[in-house]
């Protein structure tokens, strides 16, 4: 990167973020207001599944206030469907699934029929919104119920109603990945073992909900749409597609963004919807997703159910394993196969395995649309893998501890080729780390593994029962396919970094400008950062899958790199020095080892102007200003391992945590401060995950979960003692030597607890095969004796 | 219900008025009508504490309340804890103990910890834990909040807070 | 007013409930009777052998009354169960009284101390005891045009034990099964002993069974047991997402042992 230290990369710099936040003087998408701004209701299904026969929108429209009410049918002709594959699919990466990929595309207002319970079909724009509340509950709709797929067990059934009428057995894709022989050395192998696992369905649930508003300009035919999102560049190319305009006609800013963590990392509707509403009324118009409409109508995620075969010998060495499984994707996939395609190459962990089949199908349910939330396919995983160790161990008598360690890759075996491609196309390779150091760490945490084992004997002697639950995941990180920066020189001196990142709460705002300020040696105050709006950078994909650390970092060093070049050029003109001679310096450059020969980045930029009084030398364009699309070879690999201690209440079946350890490796770290928040959130939204937030459908796929009173996110009171230890191996696949960390806290702590239950409760028995951990699941099985719940 | 009545309140110190249909929420004349953005809704159901303000005195859920109820109120909001010194103490502390990211629900929050520390003599850990999950964080998983609100307890009743014990 | 609005107009205490269905569009009244501007209606006071509460005073204050702390303690510990903070800010004793939602902390204190109900319309004022005002979920003995006004909490006798326990599936959370208690002793035999439980079924339940066998056979470990046995059998819980019936009918026979003893150890602690 350079050839000094760095500066601020590294330090728990105090984040710029903070002073307007703390003071509630950020901007919400919520706050804003518009000269002559209208309001939308959006009218929700309350039915899985139902043909739609008619509609009538005269009550609606004659409500005082209301300025436009639609349905499904008045947008027919007006509004293209969404892409079911809004994330490609690279060729190399599907000629080693074999995929078969029907992923239907998204009609934003249905006209036809219904597929699930929050699913969009009538909206009213009214003067405000509680009119447009009042008129949105006068719309009539003739609806006549369909027999509804509740589950993706119940899709898979011979017969079952079709979701979508084109996808026969409800299969909207399936891929099959292999590595090794599966058959055989299942055939060959001393001992198998076949379970189900299932991970239940929850989401990312950011406290601010879902918002947009949108405003058009007649004069110069454009648009501009503010939305909270994790991905600007995303929305404004379906609202061109759907608008029919110009990419550089539109422009989307996400403001302050209250949460995101996957939950809106993908376009919705009401993306398109609201700017198609602005530029049809030619004025203002906001709508604001309420917590109810969240709940219903955000994507839901997880919801896998797992068939797992293994293979392995007397020392709990696993030779092979077979994973078919199941994805719930409710009634549309908006990015497609990118989940299943994460669980597929991150099955196998940490672990060195060399047979490994995998065989998956995407099925359409009458659910909410499932996307990617925090993990995305790799909780999932987590769950099936780390409790077929256990499994394996307790089948065998050994520790679990133990059969980690002699089925770990070796820091020896790095990079670690895995015989499977990564959804970037490339054949994965872990690229560093050292994986049984890491778990001794996490051990060492909750007070090592032979202590722990004589207080778990002597407390079980007094009736009290303690668990050591364990849990290692590895996790692709970076990923492409590209990242878009822009970086200039200022006339005032100042570096301006644009990127097409978009943060949800990361802190970039400063984190980035640690990374510009090294990069520059300036001081960090002279870096601005303008972030998450397409009239910066051309072109930029988005905050989602533990990207932006690694790729708009690389975007902010390349693009730099070409500004450098003429900053050098210009300087050696005009300190009529050779370019080989000078060095970045405190906001200057100048010549080595002559301090005062040297110039402010603000006197290079007035030289860099275009004119009659630049100082360029030959050949040197004008202007400071470099722009660059950073595509990574592929994914860095971070990694982590897990240790909790619970206790058992087995009078209520309640889990007390004692102590939770993550030891994670990200790589260099740009914030600590920063890196650890994002950590112990993920950790916390895995806790919640794992004992509390469910969204519970009936049997005919009514969802249960409607409010805050029965989803239940974890509060202050119910975390407990947590501790995250990080490592630092330098990722060696781009010069920071970063690796992506937003999701990593949330992928272990399911597997985590529900091993460290059964590991309590072993006097009784109990296997617990699926999330949520329930309490009164343990008291069934201390009750009931043996007992397996899956 | 749609009938509009005036509403005069004491904001932040000041007296402030606006017009109000009867049904409006009080967050809604906060944001909508007095324009003090600051006050987050993230639920509209009492659940998740992002609107929570103090209302003479005590911390309340705007979202639970109509505007025509905090007529003659006295009504505090993240907006009036700086003053012209600079920042509240508890802000500098959230700052500081990395108690926020996303800081959608740092309003909220800055209100609930003000009334569960002022209005009691101490506290320990425990007890503010149980204190502070009347409001949600999904961001920070607690951490920073905890720590900040210890701090701001320490200050307040001149002695830190117990501990609740382990690795925190 | 309520007699003039009849079944158009509902009282709003509080609005912890009630805002909340409102906001939901749920429930939609034309007419809200505002009671927060009754101030009168907000006193805690102290009347010899009962504390009168008024009917708009807030679980807050409730909370910081040293009367109540100190001459009714059951209520002070179920009053720092309910909800948050900011709930009790503004949630009032006659809101969630009237309101009778199965799982709150109040009814069941009031079953248990044998609260009595303070009731005015225009056709003048009546008294309800507490095991005649809760009939089913949601459902008192209130007449539409009835306003609960005032509520007689009977104080504690020496030489008693209190103890108010639940689980819920987070702290704030509604009960899955919470169990008020209070038992007094004479010279060392029991006298009396007052359980309810709520969270267990369509009202909060008085556990007359288990209060019999307490009273018979002391507070043991065995009678207690015997005790909780009796509670879980008392009880007719409905499944919800949050717990099966089967579950919440053996957590109240837990929340009962609890309960008694807590409450057993706490004898002689007042002042």
């Amino acid at each position: 990167m350079s050839d000094t230290m760095p500066t601020y990369i590294g330090r728990s710099v105090v984040r710029r973020e903070d002073d307007r936040l703390i003071q509630g003087a950020g901007t919400f998408v919520g706050d804003m207001k518009l000269e002559g701004m209208l309001h939308v209701a959006i009218v929700r299904s309350q039915l899985p599944h139902a043909k739609i026969n008619a509609m009538d929108m005269r009550a609606a429209r004659n409500v005082e206030g209301v300025e436009l009410a639609l349905c499904g049918a008045d947008l027919k002709e007006e509004l293209p469907p969404i892409s079911g594959m809004q994330v490609a699919a690279p060729k190399t990466w599907r000629d080693g699934m074999d995929p078969r990929i029907e992923i239907p595309d998204q009609t934003l207002v249905p006209h036809d029929k219904l597929r699930y319970v929050g699913e969009p079909y009538a909206l009213v724009v009214a003067k405000d919104r509680y009119i447009a509340e009042d008129a949105a509950e006068l719309v009539e709709g003739d609806f006549e119920i369909l027999p509804s797929i509740a589950n993706a067990e119940a899709a898979a059934k011979d017969g079952a109603a079709l979701v979508h009428d084109h996808l026969p057995g409800n299969i909207a894709a399936s891929l099959h990945a292999k590595t090794g022989d599966g058959e055989a050395a299942l055939d060959s192998a001393p001992h198998r073992l076949k379970k189900r696992f299932f991970h239940h369905r929850y989401a990312a649930m950011p406290m601010e909900c879902r918002g947009v508003v949108a405003e058009y300009d007649s004069r110069t035919d454009s648009v501009t749409v503010w939305s909270s999102t994790q991905i600007v560049h995303w929305v404004r190319r379906e609202v061109a597609n759907a608008l029919d305009m110009p990419e550089e006609r539109v422009r989307v800013v996400a403001p302050d963004v209250g949460g995101g963590f996957g939950g809106k990392g993908h376009v919705y509707p009401e993306d398109i919807l609201i700017a198609y509403l602005a530029k049809r009324l030619g004025r203002p118009v906001k709508w604001l997703e309420d917590r109810h409409e969240h709940l219903l109508n955000a994507a839901h995620s997880r919801d896998n159910l797992f068939e797992i075969e293994v293979g392995y010998d007397d020392d709990g060495r696993i030779s092979v394993i077979k994973n078919n499984f199941l994805v719930d994707s409710g009634a549309y996939s908006p990015v497609g196969a990118a989940i299943a395609g994460n669980s597929i190459a991150h099955f196998m962990g940490p672990y060195d395995i060399p047979h490994y089949e995998a065989d998956c199908k995407i099925m359409m349910t009458n659910r909410t649309p499932n996307a990617p939330y925090r993990g995305a396919g790799r909780p999932e995983v987590a769950f099936a893998m780390e409790r077929s160790i256990d499994l394996v161990a307790n089948e065998l008598g050994h520790d679990p501890a133990e059969v980690r360690f002699r089925n770990m890759i070796q820091p020896d075996q790095m990079p670690f080729a895995v015989g499977l491609p990564y959804r970037d196309g490339v054949m994965i390779e872990y690229d560093s780390g050292d994986y049984p150091e890491a778990l001794r760490k996490a051990l060492n945490g909750v007070g090592g593994l032979d202590a722990f084992r004589k207080r778990q004997k002597e407390a079980l002697a007094d009736g009290r029962y303690l668990g050591l639950g364990l849990g290692c995941y590895v996790e692709g990180t970076g990923i492409g396919p590209f990242e878009g920066a822009t970086v200039k020189i200022d006339p005032s001196g100042k570096v301006m970094v644009a990127t097409g990142a978009c943060p949800q709460g990361q802190g970039h705002e400063t984190a980035f400008a640690q990374v510009a300020a090294d990069i520059w040696k300036v001081p960090i105050e002279d870096v601005v950062v303008t972030l998450a709006d397409t009239s910066h950078v051309t072109m930029g994909y988005g905050t989602i899958a533990s990207r932006s650390a690694v790729t708009a970092s690389g975007a902010i060093q390349d693009s730099s790199d070409k500004v450098k070049e003429k900053v050098f050029a210009i300087a050696a003109n005009v300190l009529e020095a050779s370019e080989s001679d000078l060095e970045l310096r405190d906001g200057s450059i100048g010549v080595k080892g002559v301090p005062e020969m040297s110039m402010t980045l603000k006197e290079v930029a007035r030289a860099a102007l275009p004119g009659w009084i630049h100082q360029r030398p030959e050949g040197i364009e004008a202007g400071l200003e470099g722009t660059a699309y950073y595509e990574p070879p592929t994914v860095t690999w971070a990694y982590a391992a897990n240790a909790a201690v619970v206790e058992i209440d087995t009078a209520t079946g309640e889990i007390k945590i004692e102590n939770y350890v993550e030891v994670h490796d990200a790589g260099t770290l740009i914030n600590p401060g920063i890196a650890d928040g994002q950590v112990k959130g993920g950790l916390v939204q895995g806790i919640g995950g794992g004992l509390f937030e469910e969204l519970s459908y009936d049997e005919h796929g009514q969802l249960m979960t409607g409010s805050f009173m029965d989803y239940l996110l974890p509060t202050a009171s119910d975390v407990p003692p947590i501790n995250v230890i990080h490592s630092e191996t330098p990722s060696p696949r781009n010069a920071f030597g970063f690796k992506g960390l937003g999701e990593g806290g949330a992928i272990a702590p399911p597997v985590v607890i529900a091993n460290a239950v059964c590991d309590a409760l072993k006097p009784f028995g109990a296997e617990i095969n699926s999330t949520p951990v329930r309490a009164e699941e343990i008291l069934d099985i201390i009750e009931g004796g043996a007992a397996a719940v899956s | 219900m749609t009938a509009s009545r005036k509403i005069t309140l004491t904001l932040n110190g000041e007296s402030v008025s606006g017009e109000a249909p009867a049904r409006m929420l009080l967050v809604d004349y906060l944001r909508d009508v007095l324009d003090k953005t600051g006050t987050h809704v993230g639920c509209e159901h009492g659940v998740c504490g992002a609107c929570t303000v103090i209302v003479d005195g005590f911390a309340a859920r705007s979202c639970l309340m109509f505007a025509a109820q905090a007529d003659g109120a006295e009504v505090r909001t993240v907006e009036g804890l700086a003053d012209q010194d600079g920042l509240h103490p508890l802000q500098k502390l959230f700052s500081e103990h990395r108690a926020l990211q996303c800081g959608f629900c740092t309003p909220g929050m800055l209100m609930t910890a003000i009334d569960l520390v002022e209005s009691s003599e101490s506290l320990n850990e425990e007890e503010i834990r149980v204190g502070m999950s009347a409001a949600l964080c999904r961001c920070t998983g607690y951490e920073g909040i905890i720590n900040a609100v210890k701090a701001y307890a320490e200050q307040v009743h001149g002695k830190p807070p117990e501990n609740r014990g382990g690795n925190v | 007013m309520l007699a003039e609005f009849e079944d158009s107009a509902r009282p709003l205490a509080g609005g912890q409930s009630l805002v909340p269905l409102l906001n939901f569009r749920l429930s939609r009244p034309e007419f809200l009777i505002d009671l927060n501007g009754l101030p009168e209606l907000s006193d805690i006071v102290d009347r010899g052998d009962h504390i009168a509460i008024g009917a708009m005073t807030r679980e807050r204050s409730i909370e910081n009354s040293d009367l109540v702390r100190s001459k009714a303690p059951l209520l002070h510990e179920a009053t720092t169960h309910i909800a948050h903070l900011p709930i009790r800010s503004r949630g009032t004793i006659g809101g969630s009284l009237a309101n009778a939602d199965p799982a709150a902390e109040y009814p069941a204190v009031a079953l248990a101390l044998e609260f009595e109900m303070v009731v005015q319309s225009v056709r003048g004022e009546r008294r309800i005891k507490a095991a005649d005002f809760f009939e089913d979920v949601l459902t008192t003995a209130l007449q539409p045009d009835e306003l609960l006004i005032e509520i007689h909490v009977p104080k504690i006798p020496s030489n008693s034990g209190w103890a108010f326990v639940e689980i819920a599936r987070r702290h704030g959370d509604f009960a899955l099964a919470g169990v008020a208690a209070q038992i007094t002793l004479e010279k060392s035999s029991l006298k009396d002993a007052k359980l309810a439980v709520c969270g267990a079924g369509s009202t909060a339940i008085r556990l007359t069974d288990a209060e019999e066998i307490i009273l018979r056979d002391g507070i043991g470990d065995d009678a207690i047991n015997a005790a909780a046995a009796a509670a879980a059998a008392a009880v007719d819980p409905m499944s919800d997402l949050h717990a099966s019936a089967a579950h919440r009918q053996r957590l109240t026979g837990v929340m009962t042992s609890r309960a008694l003893k807590k409450a057993a150890a706490r004898i002689g602690s007042l002042a």
